[in-house]
């Protein structure tokens, strides 16, 4: 059948079975936006800005497991659209971006709107492709998806010149992918899963430490019952929340900068430690040099080899599909004796209640004045702890990972490794698509909701019945808390001056707009705004918070887990 | 310590700027690379000489292994290996340069290969520290241009890098 380039693009999409584009168009890309005007089996989103169009196709990404789809237009589309790529490429989100481009006899001329997309996104994507020909589109758009969604996954741009989308040629979508330069492992080595095993078992204070890769290698399940079995204590990183069901006695809280004493210390004073799907970041671990002062037996299970040995040296490497070779752990242990260290974890076990007994998570209530991590909590209870819950970054990033108990995987949807302010609210757009009868919550601050608050423009033409939860402290909090530890109290263009008035903004783009500025006020506010009456509005609450508040435990920048701060101490 | 990687990859355009760009974007020495398409005319062969810690190669070798246009990876230095790299230098050849720099390209078993009133152009092949010593043993005054171009290698024996 001859098609043109963008009755192509069309098919392969539907080929695909994406169900949302976000995108934005423009001069580069009207040939595809002609033909999607006469489709209805995907629905594009327009979002108000193309950073907002790569952020929600992520965020629809992290919360289906599927593969995200943008779609932006040349020149200053393109560029807009880089931040959410390399959002995605950071916390390895899979996702295929196209962009439009210059038609090719201009590629190379300065041509209006045109930049070297590739050139540009080159070092935060997985892949990219520009296609020249008409005849490798289709099997092009192929490659991109498998290389997004497969091995570690990750963001891919297809820039299309808009030559290419007018040209015609025969249609034919391949239905298997063959690279010979590609070949991601599926499952990890026999023998070092045995060892692994063996250790584990042999282990007097074993520790498991379960990051971004349990939740994007659907492997939650598995980890659950392999770390009951076993009777480990394990934590999930910022980007592995909900890997382990937070309310479990086990599960001891998300390590690092800002973890529990519980678990950085158990980090510390393993003598195994499991690390699944995790890199062992500079925010996880510290102070490298200091996370190496005390002996330990580290097993690494992770699809990507480059992520073992990378900052801190693994005796047991196992690279593989998370899934896998915990599928394989699984079936060891069910061949053989079932095994009972309740007996020799015991003092381990005493040890972490020592440190959880610390409660190092507890904060000064107060009467008059919000404290943020009291809203956190209670939107915890009124949402019954089965929300989708995004943020943005900073200090309520830190407040919601740390309160906000997940207890299933793909339900906290945050920017880890790049830390990209904005994405809050698009990302609650991508996960309400993706589930339009969840409840979804935006928890942001007043300086990351500006940077991209357009979007409630598309909230509105859209439906989306999200929750905004603003902790709003007039700071930029995270650099406030830094300025004050770090930097004497000089608090330099930290204080977010010439604030909208919220609740007005969200009610002149058609929302219903809250202010709650007492602590009383919290509890009935939430169930107000996520009650049968706005079950079908956005609603955008604006809680005046303390203005002072910090985000404890700390690990200062440099320093190791062991030299954590609690509240207490200061 | 010093590494020569040899690699073969997918001969499109962009592939040399993504090997390019990995080294710059993760502060990987890079002493020299040289690239070219093999008789396989879908696949390009690259060298690359860097340098770094035992943990810093093994990186450099699993992100090169990680990029999708990149088939397979050789590091030569695990193993016997030949390199070799090739130089042109032209020379001043008026008055006693012009015997001085004909003996001495013979004595480096070099070849003249242009030959002006008041220049040479001498090619030489050979390990890149027979190059440097050439240019140590001639007069510094009597070169007038350099071009190298960076180590090629391949394994000794059955240590074959094919796809």
């Amino acid at each position: 059948m001859q098609l043109t380039g963008a009755e192509i693009v069309i098919r392969c999409l539907q080929e695909e079975n994406v169900e949302f584009v976000f995108g934005y168009p423009g001069g580069a890309v009207l040939n595809i936006y002609d033909e999607i005007f006469k489709q209805d089996k995907f629905k594009h989103v327009l979002v108000r800005h193309e950073q907002a169009a790569t952020h929600a196709a992520d965020a629809y990404a992290r919360a289906t497991g599927k593969v995200g789809v943008a779609l932006v237009t040349s020149g200053p589309g393109a560029t807009n659209a880089v931040t959410g790529i390399a959002t995605a490429y950071m916390d390895s989100i899979p996702m295929v971006v196209l962009s439009g481009q210059v038609p090719t006899p201009s590629i190379g001329m300065d041509a209006f709107q045109e930049v070297d997309m590739v050139g540009i996104t080159r070092p935060c994507v997985k892949h990219n492709f520009l296609v020249k020909d008409i005849n490798e589109l289709a099997s092009t758009i192929k490659k991109a998806f498998y290389i997004a969604a497969s091995g570690r996954p990750g963001p891919v741009v297809v820039d299309i010149p808009k030559d290419v989308t007018a040209h015609v040629a025969e249609f034919a979508y391949p239905q298997e992918v063959h690279l010979r330069s590609y070949n991601p492992v599926f499952k990890g080595h026999s023998g070092q899963i045995k060892k692994a095993l063996k250790l584990l078992l042999e282990a007097r204070r074993p520790f498991v430490y379960a990051g971004g890769g349990v939740v994007l290698g659907d492997a939650a399940e598995l980890l659950t019952t392999l770390t009951r079995r076993l009777n480990l204590p394990i934590t999930n990183t910022l980007m592995g929340l909900g890997g382990y069901p937070a309310t479990d006695r086990q599960f001891v809280g998300m390590p690092g900068m800002h973890g529990t004493l519980e678990a950085n210390m158990a980090m510390q004073e393993c003598d195994v430690l499991l690390a699944v799907g995790a890199r062992f970041d500079d925010r996880v671990i510290g102070n490298p040099a200091h996370f190496g002062q005390n002996p330990r037996t580290i097993i690494h299970i992770d699809v990507d080899p480059s992520s073992i040995s990378k900052r801190v040296k693994v005796d047991v490497p196992i690279v593989g599909e998370v899934k896998s070779v915990l599928a394989e752990m699984l079936h060891l242990l069910d061949e053989g004796e079932k095994p009972n260290n309740a007996e020799p974890l015991k003092a381990w076990w005493q040890k972490i209640e020592e440190w959880r007994s610390k409660s190092c998570l507890k904060y000064a209530m107060s009467d008059t004045v919000i404290k943020p991590q009291y809203v956190v909590e209670k939107l915890w209870e009124v949402t019954k702890g089965d929300a989708f819950v995004t943020s943005d970054v900073g200090q309520h990033q830190m407040w919601a990972a740390q309160y906000y108990k997940f207890d299933k995987p793909r339900r906290w949807l945050n920017s880890g490794g790049l830390g990209t302010m904005g994405v809050g609210l698009p990302y609650a757009m991508g996960a309400q698509f993706a589930f339009p009868d969840a409840q979804v919550a935006c928890i942001t601050g007043e300086g990351s909701i500006q940077m991209n608050i357009q979007e409630l423009s598309t909230c509105k033409q859209f439906h989306l019945p999200i929750k905004v939860i603003l902790l709003n402290n007039r700071y930029l909090g995270m650099v406030r808390q830094w300025q004050e530890f770090f930097y004497e109290n000089r608090y330099s263009e930290s204080y977010m001056d010439s604030l909208p008035d919220f609740v007005k903004l969200a009610e002149s783009y058609g929302h219903v707009g809250m202010s709650i500025t007492k602590p009383g006020d919290v509890e009935s506010a939430l169930k107000e705004a996520f009650g049968a009456k706005n079950k079908n509005r956005l609603v955008f609450m604006d809680f005046i918070t303390d203005p002072k508040e910090n985000v404890f435990p700390m690990v200062p920048n440099g320093k190791g887990l062991s030299e954590i701060i609690l509240a207490e101490d200061l | 310590m010093r590494h020569i990687v040899s690699l073969l990859m997918e001969n499109e355009a962009g592939a040399l700027s993504r090997v390019a760009g990995l080294f710059s974007a993760r502060g990987y020495n890079i002493e020299s690379l040289t690239v070219a398409p093999t008789e396989d005319e879908t696949l390009s062969r690259m060298t690359i000489v860097t340098s770094g810690s035992e943990e810093v190669i093994e990186q450099i070798v699993k992100q090169l292994n990680k990029l999708v246009d990149v088939v397979k990876l050789l590091d030569l230095s695990d193993g016997r290996h030949i390199e070799r790299e090739l130089m042109l230098v032209k020379v001043r050849a008026t008055g006693a340069y012009r015997e001085e720099m004909k003996r001495m390209s013979d004595i480096f078993r070099g070849r003249i290969i242009d030959v002006d009133g008041g220049s040479y152009t001498i090619e030489l092949t050979g390990s890149g520290s027979k190059l440097d010593a050439f240019l140590e043993a001639i007069d510094k005054n009597a070169i007038l241009e350099t071009v190298r171009t960076g180590a090629s290698g391949i394994g000794r024996g059955d240590r074959i890098l094919k796809v």
